[in-house]
């Protein structure tokens, strides 16, 4: 078996446009919530989302690449451009060397909805352009990437709803572990534009805490009334422990545990049973207990059910052990796909630097997140180990552990 | 719409939508090789001409499309042509 660590880490969200950005971002406690009035003319219920500027790449890919991209491969395109010149991964390793993609995604509204738009409008196909189809397919992300940076390996999406990042992850480090890749750039992408939230919106699933943007998301809160939508894109880049020693390469952390789990039940609302099944499977991977974990970053959406049920869940697990607890969405929003690999690439930021990043706006608890140690105001501390939770429709569930190598 | 109103409709959209160099665009150049055109692009080249001119090019049309004059020629005719 392989050992399987970080080597690269990249990001572009609300909260900033690259590791250095949200680094100090998640230290500060600083939100990344906006009001978006165009979403009320559209019908919204609410109106409230991450705000962050689609990127120009024009000076950075050929017209042909930026064809066929939509803005989650934009962004997804910004992340692993990062996290690929932290790895020093070059040009060269890339042409010489087996490197393969697996990316969540679980969703390209807009292409689809703008090229039926075209097809509607002028009755016919060809009008719709060349890219369209490229950008409309849900392996936008890897299909596009994998050209762009000439990739030879594994390369497909995942599609695990709002787990698809982690698990995304998870396979990387399955298929390094086991020894049938060495290199796999793994993350997550989510499109920002209305068309893709408008029918999540449409069952009430979002806070309507419109005249305070940003005290809207509030995981765990007592007083939270729904989750804020979001996105961008997070890159990390995992490969082997002897690959990356040989090649000289910084260690960020080391991938020691993986579970997962399916609810089983409904489509939409979670299960303690199913999230603690995959909590306990990724502990039993890594082979440690829970006291052995110095921070959970959490799924929590700021929804009052889905917290609820997380609330219980980590309890069940983690008992007493008062292991601190936040969920940095408070923050971010929910980044739906990407939520999963950019809540990796959070927290191993607070590990690198010796902090735990604020679960902002958690100011009254509730039964069951009274049970937890929610930190509310950022500390500093030293973390050798992680857990980081995502959770989605559908009942899928992903845990990630990861372990600072020293 | 002169003859040279359209070419330069058509050099403009050369240039924004193909990012071709303006320098390159001579009316003896090679419409593929100067803008580098794959079968893709072929496709994008009949979305701009509609939606720049208001007809749809068809594929076969292109076979004996090979120079800027050409497409000059072929652009101009099809504008020019009764409805």
């Amino acid at each position: 078996m392989n050992r399987v660590v970080i080597t690269g880490i990249g990001v572009y969200s609300c909260i900033g446009q690259n590791v250095d950005e949200v680094r100090d971002s998640l230290f500060k406690g600083k939100s990344g919530i906006g009001f978006d009035a165009i979403r009320k003319e559209m019908g919204f219920r609410s109106a409230l989302t991450g705000i962050l500027p689609v990127p120009n790449l024009k000076d950075k890919l050929h017209r042909r690449f930026r064809n066929s991209m939509p803005e989650e491969a934009e962004y997804a395109f910004l992340a692993t451009d990062e996290a690929l010149k932290m790895a020093k991964i070059d040009d060269a390793f890339l042409d010489n060397n087996i490197v393969g993609i697996l990316y969540g995604n679980d969703s390209t509204a807009r292409a689809v909805i703008e090229g039926v738009d075209v097809m509607r409008q002028k009755k016919d196909t060809t009008l719709m352009g060349s890219g369209s189809i490229f950008q409309s397919m849900n392996s936008t992300i890897t299909m596009n990437l994998s050209t762009i940076f000439r990739l030879k390996g594994i390369n497909f999406t995942v599609s695990g709803a709002c787990a698809s990042g982690s698990h995304s992850i998870g396979m990387g480090y399955f298929l390094i572990k086991h020894g049938m890749q060495e290199t796999v750039i793994c993350g997550g992408g989510q499109e920002v534009n209305p068309y893709s939230m408008g029918a999540f919106d449409g069952i009430s699933a979002f806070s309507v805490r419109e005249n305070q943007p940003t005290k809207a998301s509030r995981p765990f809160d007592k007083n939270r009334d729904g989750l804020v939508p979001s996105g961008g894109a997070a890159t990390v880049i995992l490969e082997s422990y002897e690959n990356a020693v040989k090649r000289g390469a910084t260690i960020l952390g080391e991938v020691i545990g993986y579970g997962f789990s399916s609810n089983g039940g409904h489509i939409s609302q979670p299960s303690v049973e199913g999230s603690a099944r995959s909590l306990k499977m990724s502990l039993k991977d890594a082979g440690i207990s829970v006291k052995d974990v110095d921070y959970i970053n959490a799924h929590a959406t700021s929804t009052p059910i889905g917290d609820m049920f997380e609330a219980r869940a980590i309890h069940e697990v983690f008992g007493d052990a008062k292991c601190p607890v936040t969920s940095t969405k408070s923050m971010t929003g929910h980044e739906c796909w990407m939520a999963g690999a950019s809540e990796i690439v959070y927290s191993l930021l607070m590990m690198q630097n010796s902090f735990v990043a604020p679960n902002i706006n958690f100011e009254t608890p509730d039964e069951d997140s009274a049970k937890l140690n929610i930190v509310s105001k950022t500390i500093e501390k030293n973390i050798d180990v992680f857990l980081s939770n995502s959770f989605g429709f559908g009942g899928t569930n992903s845990s990630l552990i990861v372990k600072k190598v020293k | 719409m002169s003859n040279e109103e359209i070419i330069e409709k058509i050099n403009g959209f050369l240039v924004d939508e193909f990012e071709a160099d303006i320098n390159l665009i001579t009316p003896e150049a090679s419409l593929k090789e100067t803008l580098d055109l794959d079968s893709l692009d072929f496709v994008d080249l009949v979305v701009v001409i509609e939606n720049n001119f208001g007809f749809k090019a068809k594929g076969e049309d292109f076979v004996n499309i090979k120079t800027f004059q050409d497409f000059y020629d072929y652009i101009i005719q099809k504008v020019n042509q009764p409805a």
